[in-house]
């Protein structure tokens, strides 16, 4: 335990939860003192989103009791949980692009003068929290919509702030941050605690973790296996705890060899491309492709893939230019794309496991123009297998999954399509430990064979860790590509924030 | 082991879950006294079989494109403009089977320029095919100048008679033209690539488009299969009329999306069963008909209608909630 003596702020005692035949909460104790910051670890479907649920009052346990300062806490809904003092900030953000950051902010809170909004007062509430934060360059009329992922994420945490809140819960919030906009937020994280704010932060970035975390608490198959003092742990003793096994690899390497070129791009530049790039990719060549978000990485897999329309250049893909492409012809041609938006645009969540396997390439299940189910489902039970994809069935729909298995079925649409060039963007995103390690080797192996890999990344550990030469990206450009061996993370750091990188 | 028998009982429901509506609809009418004799009848079943044709045709259509997560406004106009069409060209003199041929083609291209439409100008349906419902019915009444087309009567009007006259068939030929489209368009959903790509553009169109699905190609076909059994209703209409009527099936545009909502679509696209939407028409129909019977006014009906559709809807949610 700690050696803060101070009582704890909150505690949850002995909580558990079933749902249906899983128990995803099994007897599970968590505290949390005043002003420290508590890291929630464990894979997906450890129990952390129950735990933050049940937290917040939008699910009640079967069974445990929780205290707040001491005092019974048992929220009947969130509204209830707010008015605690709870505030929860999720990875998908709950803002009404429609609407402006002051009504976004005051939402379900407006501040009335004889029953009219009382706009003035309200914006200059919005104005203070926002410079509480250090963030007084966004306006309070501007639309949310409109502001970047980061600075939405700011308007977030204002939101949370403005409540008074004596514990704020963060579930991945920097997941879709840069590197620049993540600094930011651990600045704010330190201002909340010299408040004496509580903060429960839940992440993957376990380098991140032990930078802004005091304490944490490993969750594992819905118990508590551990917790302890950031300065007293390794983050091989936290990842052991959270895998129960010993964890060998984190980078497991596949040997493979380089070949021909496999796709050119000469001087490609879509409409949403700052400016036009030239790189090329080798057969069995894992090529990572770095920078911060909005650098141009994304929407140069995009122009490449024919989803955002090519302005000028274009693509040379086995010995063959092209020009302009539609995302069928790309696909035709061997390409297949993992979307960073693995919700909105990777899989098409209401259908089943077999259906988003196959759907891009159903011809081989077709009998005289008719498909034939029993095949498929047998083709998707063969991926499922393969890729130690955790889904009841083929028939099961696929927003049944956690976010790993998700992301497994996406990429096993890839392989089923038999793509020879694949451009992944962000295929680890906000996914466990043990489904990371295993969509490296995945990518190792489609290496050995003689597949082309682009590998889109905002975590640096892991292109160094897993690529044969990284591309660095900095305001819609190309700076830098070197072998994998010639960058460290400095260097690579450097590159994408100033755009230029010291030579190793 | 139990997970897979409870999924089938699931899937077991989701098929029977608007059959055991209809059941239960056909069930009430028959236990009451004053006109169960009448109700039961063969006679009565076939008529309101008859009195389905046309809606259950628009509601064929009407299936793909609300599983597309799209809503087609203009169907009661496009029959009402094939009915006039096919009139027309009867009435000009024209072989029945081209009349009936171009009533259909038009109400295929009516289709189309939805398709076309809502894909180019990347503007919702709701507003295409509700603009489009305007065009339709001017463009019905401007041909038929206002008023009724008188047309000879020919085989084509014999389509929805009752007693047809092979007296074989049995039932209306329009209902076996029913049954026949019914079964090719169930196969066509669920065991074709098209059908598949239906259901991915309602379920998430990024999505398709990621996974090499032409999306817009895929939609134009839709909105024109759409069209074209709009065409065919219209046909059916004419043949029920014996005159082109401009002023027809208004409002029946609402009728078609409730039996497809109340047999199991969802407006958010990804959902829907043409057996479902075919069982949605029919209950429509018998609660008209038993309602009919008893001499309850039309506004009853209205009411009783308005309330299934949200049960309906309402107990679709609560299985889905349930499943998730």
């Amino acid at each position: 335990m700690t050696d803060n003596s101070a009582a704890p702020v909150l505690r949850m005692a002995q909580v558990s939860k079933t749902y249906g035949a899983t128990r995803a909460l099994d007897d599970v104790t968590l505290e949390v003192r005043r002003g420290e910051v508590h890291a929630l670890l464990g894979e997906n479907g450890a129990g952390k989103s129950t735990m933050m649920k049940i937290l917040s009052g939008a699910v009640a346990p079967d069974s445990g009791r929780m205290f707040l300062e001491g005092r019974p806490y048992a929220p009947v809904n969130p509204l209830d949980g707010l008015r605690r003092g709870i505030s929860m900030i999720y990875q998908e953000l709950n803002l009404a692009p429609h609407l402006t950051v002051e009504e976004n902010i005051m939402l379900g809170r407006e501040l009335q003068a004889l029953g009219w909004l009382d706009r003035r007062a309200m914006k200059a509430r919005v104005r203070e929290v926002l410079a509480s934060v250090h963030h007084s360059e966004i306006s309070p009329e501007a639309l949310v919509g409109k502001l970047s992922v980061g600075a939405k994420q700011i308007v977030e945490i204002a939101r949370a702030l403005l409540n008074k809140s004596r514990i704020v819960v963060m579930d991945e919030p920097t997941s879709s941050l840069s590197d620049e906009d993540s600094a930011r937020l651990f600045e704010i994280i330190r201002g909340l605690k010299a408040q004496d704010v509580s903060v429960v932060y839940i992440s993957h970035f376990l380098e991140e973790v032990q930078k802004v975390a005091d304490t944490y608490t490993v969750l594992r198959d819905g118990r508590n296996v551990g917790s302890g003092t950031m300065d007293g742990s390794s983050l091989e003793d936290i990842i052991q705890l959270m895998v129960g096994q010993k964890f060998t690899e984190m980078f497991p390497r596949v040997p493979h060899e380089k070949g021909a070129v496999a796709v050119s791009l000469k001087e490609l530049k879509g409409v949403r491309m700052a400016s036009a790039v030239s790189l090329s990719v080798a057969k069995g060549e894992i090529l990572g492709i770095a920078g911060l978000v909005g650098s141009g990485r994304t929407e140069m897999l995009r122009t490449m893939f024919g989803l955002d329309a090519l302005e000028s250049g274009g693509l040379v893909v086995s010995g063959a230019a092209t020009a302009k492409a539609a995302p069928w012809t790309r696909i035709k041609q061997g390409f297949g794309l993992l979307s960073e938006d693995r919700q909105g645009e990777g899989l098409a969540l209401p259908m089943s496991v077999a259906d988003n396997v196959t759907l891009s390439a159903n011809a081989p299940y077709l009998r005289h123009g008719l498909l034939s189910l029993a095949r498929q489902q047998k083709a998707a039970a063969d991926w499922i297998a393969r890729l130690n994809i955790k889904a009841r069935s083929p028939l099961q729909k696929v927003q049944g999954l956690s976010g790993g298995n998700q992301q497994k079925v996406a990429l096993a649409r890839l392989l089923h399509q038999k793509a020879e060039v694949l451009l992944l963007d962000e295929p680890t995103r906000g996914i466990d430990v043990v489904s990371k390690a295993q969509i490296y080797e995945w990518m190792g192996e489609l290496a050995r064979q003689g597949k082309a890999v682009l590998f889109v990344s905002s975590y640096l550990p892991e292109l160094i860790g897993v690529c044969d030469r990284i591309a660095v990206f900095y305001r819609g450009g190309l700076v830098d590509v070197r072998d994998a061996a010639r960058w460290d993370a400095q260097s690579l750091m450097a590159a994408a924030t100033v755009g230029r990188a010291p030579g190793v | 082991m139990s997970g897979q028998r409870k999924g089938n009982l699931q899937k077991a429901l989701n098929v029977f879950g608007p059959f055991i509506g209809l059941i239960f609809v056909i069930a009430i009418f028959a236990l009451i006294p004053e006109i169960q004799d009448r109700f039961l009848r063969v006679g009565n079943f076939k008529s309101v079989a008859t009195q389905s044709v046309i809606v259950a045709l628009g509601a064929l259509g009407m299936t793909l494109v609300v599983i597309s997560g799209g809503i087609d406004l203009s169907a009661a106009s496009n029959i009402a403009l094939a009915s006039v069409i096919s009139a027309y060209a009867i009435n000009a003199g024209a072989p029945p089977v081209a009349g009936v041929a171009l009533g259909i083609l038009v109400g295929g291209m009516v289709g189309f320029f939805n398709g076309s439409l809502i894909t180019k100008l990347r503007l919702v349906p709701f507003i295409i095919t509700m603009s489009m419902m305007g065009i339709a019915r001017g463009a019905a009444k401007w041909i038929a100048g206002n008023q009724k087309i008188d047309a000879p009567m020919t085989w084509v009007n014999e389509m929805m008679a009752k007693s047809p006259r092979p007296s074989w068939l049995l039932m209306a030929p329009g209902i076996w033209i029913v049954i026949a489209f019914a079964v090719v368009m169930a196969v066509v959903l669920r065991r074709t690539v098209f059908g598949r790509h239906v259901f991915a553009v309602g379920s998430n169109e990024s999505a398709a488009r990621l996974c090499g699905i032409r999306t817009d190609r895929a939609k134009i076909l839709i909105y024109t299969i759409s069209g074209l059994f709009c065409g065919l209703a219209g046909v059916m209409e004419f043949s029920r009329l014996t005159v082109g009527d401009p002023t027809v099936a208004v409002g029946l545009e609402l009728d078609i999306i409730a039996a497809v909502v109340i047999g199991g679509g969802s407006l958010n696209g990804g959902e829907g069963s043409i057996l479902g939407s075919m069982i949605g028409v029919l209950i429509m129909s018998f609660l008209r008909n038993g309602c009919t019977m008893m001499g309850w006014p039309n506004y009853i009906q209205e009411i009783i209608i308005g309330v299934i559709i949200i049960v309906a809807v309402s107990l679709d949610h609560l299985r889905h909630h349930k499943e998730a």
